[in-house]
């Protein structure tokens, strides 16, 4: 067990500085306006650092350094960017316990989920693009004997990416790694809740790559986000959020005729079979785990397993030792090594939550376990901490049917296969799913038949590179992962090619 | 003795409310840019958020229920006495569906919202805070074909 000092106290390995500029064309560059805003630490509650206030003119001198850097990094060979992105995961390993507390501090995540998961998922996807690129070959059509087509990848050019505030980092690195790997720039706007601890990582890779080339602008979505999403001046606009907002973006996208990537969320279903529980044995724990995996990063998972779908024939055993797991899920210091639970992000996703646990109760849902804030005392008072919260329902509840984002699940009941997929399509999104099955027709069948992009199959919540992610329905455009990706961030050049030395005979 | 209202006079009831908290920054808010209209929102982050914009910045079409209008009057007390202002709220028609038997009252608490909402840099958030429609309220809805 570790438990770390608070960044910016004695004994600390994070130090904060205490203001953040934006960073463009490889330099920090104080806001055009000169205002700042405070960045507090949802562990505590407490301000940590400040940070610049981005609007339109910083937005405007980023796309400037980014459009200066593109044509050269364009240009760069593969092998070229593929070291950077190696050396970038390599800074990044070597600094990782640091970058993992930094991150920590941020967001309110337990520091064991950084250790674990967010950090070393970032390393190894700068190297999996790192690889990909390197690999990736263009395609030649052989269309008669005289006339070849040839199919060349380009980047498009200066894209740009609002990051999510869920996992500061990883998210960030989802967005980014693809966008440098391919060779595009990129004017990059983290979320207003987490802007520094992408700074904070900055200050050590920053070096690595060609000024211009990665631009950060910070600030309020309205004041930062818009410019940068309505830029005539931008290829590409990346989001991650929920559907207004991705609306809103799409809108905008349509203005300048760019193509857009949206991440917008779910209700994930996460479906448990009958004959999980045939033995009490390492898959029926394994399963229980997985049920669990609702409070992991407090929930604020797009793909949160946030609908438990239980067959009728063992619901109430399997339910009783899934709140038996669930309570047993340790809250407190986020960071303390031992903490599976840390704060919910700010203080309105708190509210919010807070405002669902209403919600549920007046349409009947009943609260199997947790369905308040916790009061972690201490320096801890002030965050933002609520006890992990079992709903039991039926489907057509708003709890079921809205992403809460917290560390709720809202659990029903289901006759048989059919049932389970009509409740489990039953939804607006389709991001995530859980199929838990020792039977594998079941679960092969189970997953084909749900409409999300990511069926978890006797797993859940896993996030390797090399497999693609993203919506069906309400959940959004496009996909992040996988070597697919690349092509999400590049044009397709055709030259065709004729090598016969006659004419057609038309004119 | 009170004369009982028959059925059929009472109103259809609102859909949507405000607080006086919420009142007060949407005054303020206008000042600042205008017409106001909101959007619930859905899905991850800040999803099931209501978003707040300049009037039109957000294209509302078929795929859109108007749920009402919010009528502002400014306190008495506050910064914007006897303003008055309207403001429209807007939902995802799909949305709607699961929405529909509740009320919506629009709060606002401290805090820091994604997305393009207008409140972020004032260091506040608008929220929903919902109320499960009555059985009558419902039978009234149902009558006026507003469900």
């Amino acid at each position: 067990m570790t438990v770390y000092a608070q960044p910016g106290t004695a004994g600390s390995i994070v130090e904060y500085k205490s203001r953040y500029d934006h960073w463009i064309g490889g330099e920090y560059v104080a806001p055009a306006k000169g205002q700042y805003f405070e960045n507090p630490s949802p562990v505590t509650g407490k301000t940590f650092t400040e940070v610049a206030r981005g609007t339109a003119e910083d937005i405007d001198r980023a796309l400037d350094a980014a459009h200066g850097a593109a044509r050269t990094w364009g240009k760069t060979s593969a092998t070229e960017r593929a070291i950077i992105l190696n050396k970038i995961a390599d800074r990044m390993e070597a600094n990782l316990e640091m970058i993992a507390v930094a991150e920590s501090w941020e967001n309110g995540k337990p520091v064991r989920e950084t250790l674990a998961a967010d950090i070393p998922l970032a390393i190894d996807h700068f190297r999996y693009f790192a690889g990909a690129i390197r690999a990736e070959e263009g395609s030649i059509s052989e269309i008669d004997g005289d006339t070849v087509a040839y199919h060349f990848s380009e980047p498009l050019g200066v894209v740009g990416q609002i990051i999510p505030w869920n996992f500061p980092i990883l998210m960030a690195t989802w967005k980014l790694a693809p966008a440098l790997a391919a060779g595009n720039c990129v004017v990059l706007k983290p979320a207003e809740q987490t802007p520094a601890s992408i700074l904070f990582l900055m200050d050590l890779i920053g070096d690595l790559l060609p000024p211009g080339v990665l631009n950060i602008v910070n600030g309020f979505g309205v004041e930062a986000g818009k410019p940068l999403a309505s830029s005539p001046r931008i290829a590409k606009i990346a989001f991650t959020g929920e559907t207004t907002t991705g609306r809103l973006i799409m809108q905008y996208a349509s203005q300048n005729i760019i193509p857009v990537t949206l991440e917008l969320g779910g209700k994930s279903p996460n479906i448990f079979f009958d004959d999980v529980a045939r033995a009490d044995d390492a898959f029926y724990d394994k399963a229980l785990e997985g049920f669990t995996m609702f409070a992991l990063n407090q929930g604020e998972v797009c793909t949160c397993p946030s609908r438990a779908l239980i067959q009728e024939s063992v619901y109430d055993s399997f339910l009783g030792d899934a709140i038996k797991r669930t309570e047993a899920v340790v809250q407190g210091n986020p960071l303390d090594t031992d903490t599976m639970i840390g704060a919910q992000a700010s203080n309105d996703q708190l509210e919010k939550i807070l405002s669902y646990f209403d919600i549920g109760r007046d349409e009947g849902a009943k609260i199997l376990t947790g369905g308040h804030r916790a009061d972690l005392g201490g320096d801890l008072a002030d965050g933002y901490y609520v006890t992990p919260t079992i709903f039991e329902g039926k489907n057509s509840m708003r709890v079921f049917q809205e992403e809460i984002f917290g560390p709720v699940v809202a659990v029903t009941s289901f006759s048989d296969f059919d049932d389970a997929m009509t409740i489990a399509n039953d939804t607006l999104y389709g991001l995530g799913a859980g199929v838990w099955s020792r039977d594998a027709n079941t679960a092969y069948r189970a997953g084909r038949e749900i409409q999300a992009g990511r069926v978890w199959t006797n797993c859940y919540h896993a996030y390797p590179a090399a497999a693609a992610f993203g919506g069906y329905k309400g959940s959004g455009v496009g996909r992040e992962n996988h070597k697919m990706m690349l092509d999400h961030y590049q044009q397709t050049k055709n030259l065709l090619v004729s090598y016969s030395p006659d004419k057609l005979g038309f004119f | 003795m009170v004369d009982e209202i028959k059925d059929e006079a009472r109103p259809v009831p609102e859909r949507v409310a405000v607080t006086a908290a919420a009142t007060e920054m949407l005054l303020s808010l206008r000042e600042q840019h205008g017409e106001l209209m909101f959007h619930q929102s859905g899905g991850c982050c800040d999803g099931s958020s209501p978003m707040c914009y300049p009037l039109g910045d957000f294209l509302t079409g078929d795929a859109d229920v108007h749920l009402g209008d919010l009528s502002l009057v400014g306190s008495d007390d506050g910064p914007h006495p006897g303003e008055q202002a309207t403001v429209p709220v807007w939902m995802s028609r799909n949305q709607y569906e699961y929405w529909k038997h509740t009320h919506l009252t629009i709060d606002v608490v401290p805090g820091r919202g994604a997305g393009f909402s207008l409140e972020a840099p004032e260091g506040v958030r608008f929220l929903i805070r919902s109320r499960i429609f009555s059985d009558a309220e419902l039978d009234r809805l149902l009558a006026a074909d507003a469900l």
